[in-house]
């Protein structure tokens, strides 16, 4: 049984005039100890998802239909102390910027400490004693001194590394990162993803790893989502997805990334912007931004199905496999 | 720590200094001390010999650095009306102001973290907008027009409360006579510290309210829901922690207006304490005590707000070392 | 190149009408949806027009002492037993129609308010510009300032301010005086408030690109602080003047209810409420209680429509 099983998850945001949809019927798995990467750009709806698998979604946001069942039992229809037992416990999420996650008038230990006690019964002594444990797991030097400091002392990618042991501390199934690594400085950027993916095969624990960023996805997961305008457009395997990409949408991800580009040669952005989730387009949503488009793609919303290795969202997917290989005959 | 305080003590020092000016700059221009002294039958020589004798003939330096030599030994002068020394008349009024301005701040601190938590934690109750309601109307009815309100209501019409003085006081020690030892003396200061309180207190709900609402916007707030953290932790600890640093330094501000106001309540209920005092001498043109009470009220203002200051450095960690060690 | 080309062709010269934008559109809907303000804004529009035209409208002229009897002195209201029906509100110790004099007297207090913050706006914006624009020392200077003026509260300095004016001039030419003395003292006393907001926006907008454009094309800093930077404040700068009159109104009231403000000859609705104080105890209550009761109500309704711009115009709230 897979450890957690999203279906049909729809998130809408009720505006001062209009609701407006901002997941639109996502499904996935994810088994014990596997790693997932939700990539996209930004306003695809990765963030909102990491947030609904926690229930965390606030105001105007809600949660209007589907399944999220962690374990076995659906988070969705969890009370507050249900959910309470759940986050921080058995499913952690690690947030996007370091700089404003930690609370900055409480010491690091006391964040720590009461995240313990509040999911175990434990002295304050031994919850700062696993405290030490879990920062000496994260390469903190000198972990006593750190628990009596306050966030500001620390560098970010210092309070990175203690948010990644906070996520550790009560041994969860799963760990949810939103962008762990945008907000800090490039230099130390793969460090943390590196102490990150040891962390989680070492422990056993699944991650669901949200990014903007191809490159990092490649290095840290085995499977793969990719998302746009709210929907899944794309999943399989990883490493499937690097190669041999299905979706026009990915495979202009692919392209624009710096590896794929010759030194002196223009970096091959997608053209156009992703849509406002007010402004949807009609038929597929990535429709205004292809080149392959045709009027189905202008009418009608794609559904998920399997094609060669992955699954794929594309009216068009057959056509532009035969015209690739027409191409690479040529060639 | 250490280089914060005496930077914060400095600008007290320099504050009190330019207080000072403005008190002696009204001292010299304000009343004639000659008149008070002698009257005015006496001839043009002896005017001119007293004057040399006061010294009111040295030079504009000399004249300060005498009044502030005089000021820093506690010799404010001598009131004219009282006969005795201005700073003596102050302190003995003080204490009567000080436990209404204790009244008020209970008040205002026991209501106002409560309801301002409430009024953000649950912002669409029916409660809520009730308080929020009332708060609006609170700071919209001035200080004195609520202290006369409630006198025409309990004192004249239902006859239920004493509307003026301290009733029953019984001596502490030195000037300090309480009105917390008698159930004459809670009547007699029920309805001034009400009074003083009335628009601080909706002004301190609404300043936790809307600080609280944003903190609990925040991302921190987030992640320690994300951590599983009991929400009365989170409000409590978490946010309630936050909010309360911008709330202590608008605080500190408050305590001016706070005594200001107590010119007000005090001239409404009668209320024998250096405000009440203060008006009685703006109107017999009581200068040595004007200028004294100018000075002991200036230094009020300093210390409480050099305290606050500090206060918000010891609670804000942020501070501890990234301001006050430079 | 003419100067209209290029302010027409910096592309952010379309921030400054912001204001104007939300004025037209979401303000007024905001305004049409929300009882209160359109409650409170009739409210205020009464007093401010029946006060403004006290004048023309009022039944007697509380200035003029040929219609001053003393003989007249304590009617009440004409709901109450041994009212006369000429004097509607009743009159107060002097014999005044009580009507006539609190129209008089809001409409004093309105003035007072108005000038007193027009006088805060402009001292605090300068400074703020000139804060916020010439920065170094003399902002760090200008903020000390306004952080010690902040601490001591703007009622306290009033108050000694005035109590050692009346002292030094006398009660005869301070009354004469009095509306400008109260005007001074309460429009210089809370100018940090104006110039803190001004200086934060000045710092924000200092940063953009425009405002390079704008030193680049050659333009003086009197104009680009005026003509660019000024217009992006003024949604704070409304917002706070809503509450600043209020304010003023308040401390106005107060300082006259001291004696230290608008002497009994020409009331305000303080000194009305002061005048009526002494007859609370022998039962002439309507002498405080109604002139009390319209300055509670004129200073509500401005707060409420104060309230109401900064939740349409503050931008964290806005999105909410």
């Amino acid at each position: 049984m897979s450890l957690l099983s999203v279906r049909d998850l729809t998130v809408k945001f009720a505006m001062r005039d209009q609701t407006v949809t901002a997941l639109n019927g996502i499904s996935f798995d994810l088994a014990k100890g596997e790693r997932l990467g939700i990539v996209g750009e930004s306003g695809a709806g990765k963030s909102i998802t990491g947030f609904s698998l926690l229930n965390l979604l606030s105001r105007p946001g809600y949660i209007d239909n589907g399944q999220i069942l962690f374990d076995g039992e659906d988070v969705v229809k969890m009370n507050d102390q249900q959910l309470r037992k759940v986050r921080g416990n058995r499913m952690a999420m690690i947030f996007q910027d370091p700089m404003v996650t930690l609370n900055p008038v409480l010491t690091i230990g006391q964040q720590m400490v009461e995240t313990l006690r509040a999911h175990r019964k434990l002295s304050v002594e031994e919850a700062r004693q696993i405290a030490v444990v879990k920062l000496r797991e994260v390469y903190i030097n000198s972990p006593e001194e750190r628990l009596d400091q306050y966030p500001h002392e620390l560098s970010g990618g210092m309070r990175q590394r203690i948010i990644i042991a906070i996520a550790l501390l009560l041994d969860p199934q799963l760990i949810i990162a939103d962008e762990p690594t945008t907000a800090l400085d490039v230099t130390i950027q793969a460090d943390i993803m590196e102490l990150l993916l040891e962390l989680c095969q070492s422990n056993q624990v699944g991650l669901i790893l949200i990014t903007h960023d191809l490159g990092v996805v490649s290095q840290m997961t085995e499977r793969t989502l990719v998302m746009y305008a709210g929907r899944i457009i794309e999943s399989g395997r990883t490493r499937s997805i690097i190669n041999d990409p299905q979706h026009p949408y990915t495979q202009g991800l692919i392209n624009a990334l710096p590896q794929q580009t010759l030194p002196g040669e223009q970096l091959r952005q997608i053209p156009g912007n992703m849509p406002t989730l007010a402004q949807v387009p009609n038929g597929c949503a990535f429709n205004p931004r292809c080149t392959f488009a045709t009027d189905t793609c202008r009418s009608q919303i794609p559904q998920i199905s399997h094609y060669g290795e992955v699954e794929v969202a594309c009216h068009e997917v057959q056509r532009l496999q035969s015209e690739q290989a027409r191409e690479e005959e040529k060639a | 720590m250490f280089a914060y305080l005496v930077k914060r003590v400095f600008q007290a020092i320099a504050v009190m200094f330019v207080i000072s000016l403005i008190a002696f700059a009204i001292q010299g221009n304000l009343g004639d001390p000659l008149r008070e002294l002698v009257g005015q039958s006496v001839s043009e020589e002896v005017r001119q010999q007293l004057r040399d004798e006061l010294g009111l003939n040295d030079s504009f330096v000399q004249q300060y650095l005498r009044f502030a030599g005089n000021a820093l030994q506690g010799d404010l002068g001598t009131s004219y009306f009282f006969k005795e020394p201005a700073l003596d008349v102050i302190l003995k009024k003080l204490p009567a102001t000080l436990e209404l301005v204790f009244g008020a701040t209970l008040i205002i601190i026991g209501l106002s973290v409560p309801l301002g938590v409430y009024t953000a934690i649950k912002p669409n109750a029916i409660l809520s907008k009730v308080i929020m309601g009332l708060s609006i109307v609170g700071i919209s009815v001035p200080v004195f027009l609520t202290a006369i309100l409630m006198i025409f209501v309990f004192s004249v019409e239902f006859g239920w409360l004493p509307s003026f003085g301290r009733g029953d006081i019984v001596h502490v020690w030195g000037y300090w006579d309480t009105n917390f030892a008698t159930v004459d003396g809670w009547l007699h200061i029920v309805m001034p510290s009400i009074a003083l309180a009335s628009i601080m207190l909706p002004l301190f709900v609404r300043l936790i309210r809307a600080e609280m609402m944003e903190v609990l916007q925040s991302e921190y707030v987030r992640y320690a829901t994300a951590k599983g953290i009991n929400p009365w932790r989170i409000y409590f600890v978490h946010a309630l922690k936050n909010t309360l640093l911008p709330v202590i330094t608008v605080g500190g501000v408050q305590i001016g207006t706070m005594v200001a106001y107590t010119i007000l309540t005090e001239t409404v209920f009668q209320w024998p304490g250096m405000g009440f005092m203060f008006l009685e001498a703006v109107n017999r043109v009581d200068t040595p005590l004007i200028v004294a009470y100018l000075i002991v009220v200036g230094f009020i203002f300093v210390v409480t707000n050099t305290i606050v200051d500090l206060i918000y450095g010891l609670v804000n960690p942020t501070v501890n070392l990234a301001r006050m060690g430079a | 190149m003419s100067e209209q080309g290029l302010d027409t062709q910096m592309p952010h010269q379309a921030e400054p009408s912001r204001l104007a934008k939300i004025m037209d559109s979401d303000m007024l809907y905001s305004f049409r949806r929300n009882p209160v303000a359109l409650f409170s804004f009739g409210v205020f529009a009464a007093i401010a027009v029946l006060s403004f035209l006290a004048p023309l409208i009022a039944p007697y002229n509380p200035y003029d002492p040929a219609q001053i009897d003393l003989m007249n002195s304590e009617y009440p209201p004409v709901w109450i037993n041994g009212a006369l029906p000429e004097f509607v509100l009743g009159t107060d110790d002097q014999g005044r129609d009580l009507l006539s004099t609190i129209l008089y007297g809001t409409r004093l207090s309105i003035i007072i308010g108005l000038c007193a913050v027009a006088l805060q706006a402009f001292l605090g914006i300068s400074i703020g510009l000139v804060a916020g624009y010439v920065g170094g020392r003399t902002d760090s200077l200008l903020m000390r300032m306004a952080d010690i003026q902040l601490s001591f509260s703007t009622l306290m300095v009033a108050i000694i301010f005035l109590a050692v004016t009346q002292a030094l001039f006398g009660s005869e030419t301070f009354n004469r005086y009095a509306v400008f003395f109260l005007i001074a003292v309460i429009g210089v006393a809370e100018w940090p408030q104006y110039a803190r907001t001004v200086r934060a926006t000045v710092l924000a907008e200092k940063k953009k690109e425009y405002i390079d454009s704008a030193r680049v094309l050659g333009f003086g800093p009197m104009r680009i602080m005026l003509r660019h930077i000024l217009p992006n404040s003024m949604s704070p700068i409304f917002v706070i003047s809503t509450v600043q009159v209020a304010n003023a109104i308040i401390s106005e009231a107060s300082l006259s209810f001291l004696g230290l403000g608008m002497p009994p000859s020409q009331p305000s609705l303080g000194s009305l409420i002061s005048a009526g104080f002494d007859y609370i105890y022998s039962g002439s209550w309507w002498i405080t209680v109604i002139p009390g009761i319209v300055l509670v109500v004129l200073v509500l309704v401005i707060n409420l429509l104060g309230d109401w711009v900064r939740d349409v115009l503050n931008p964290k709230l806005y999105k909410g």
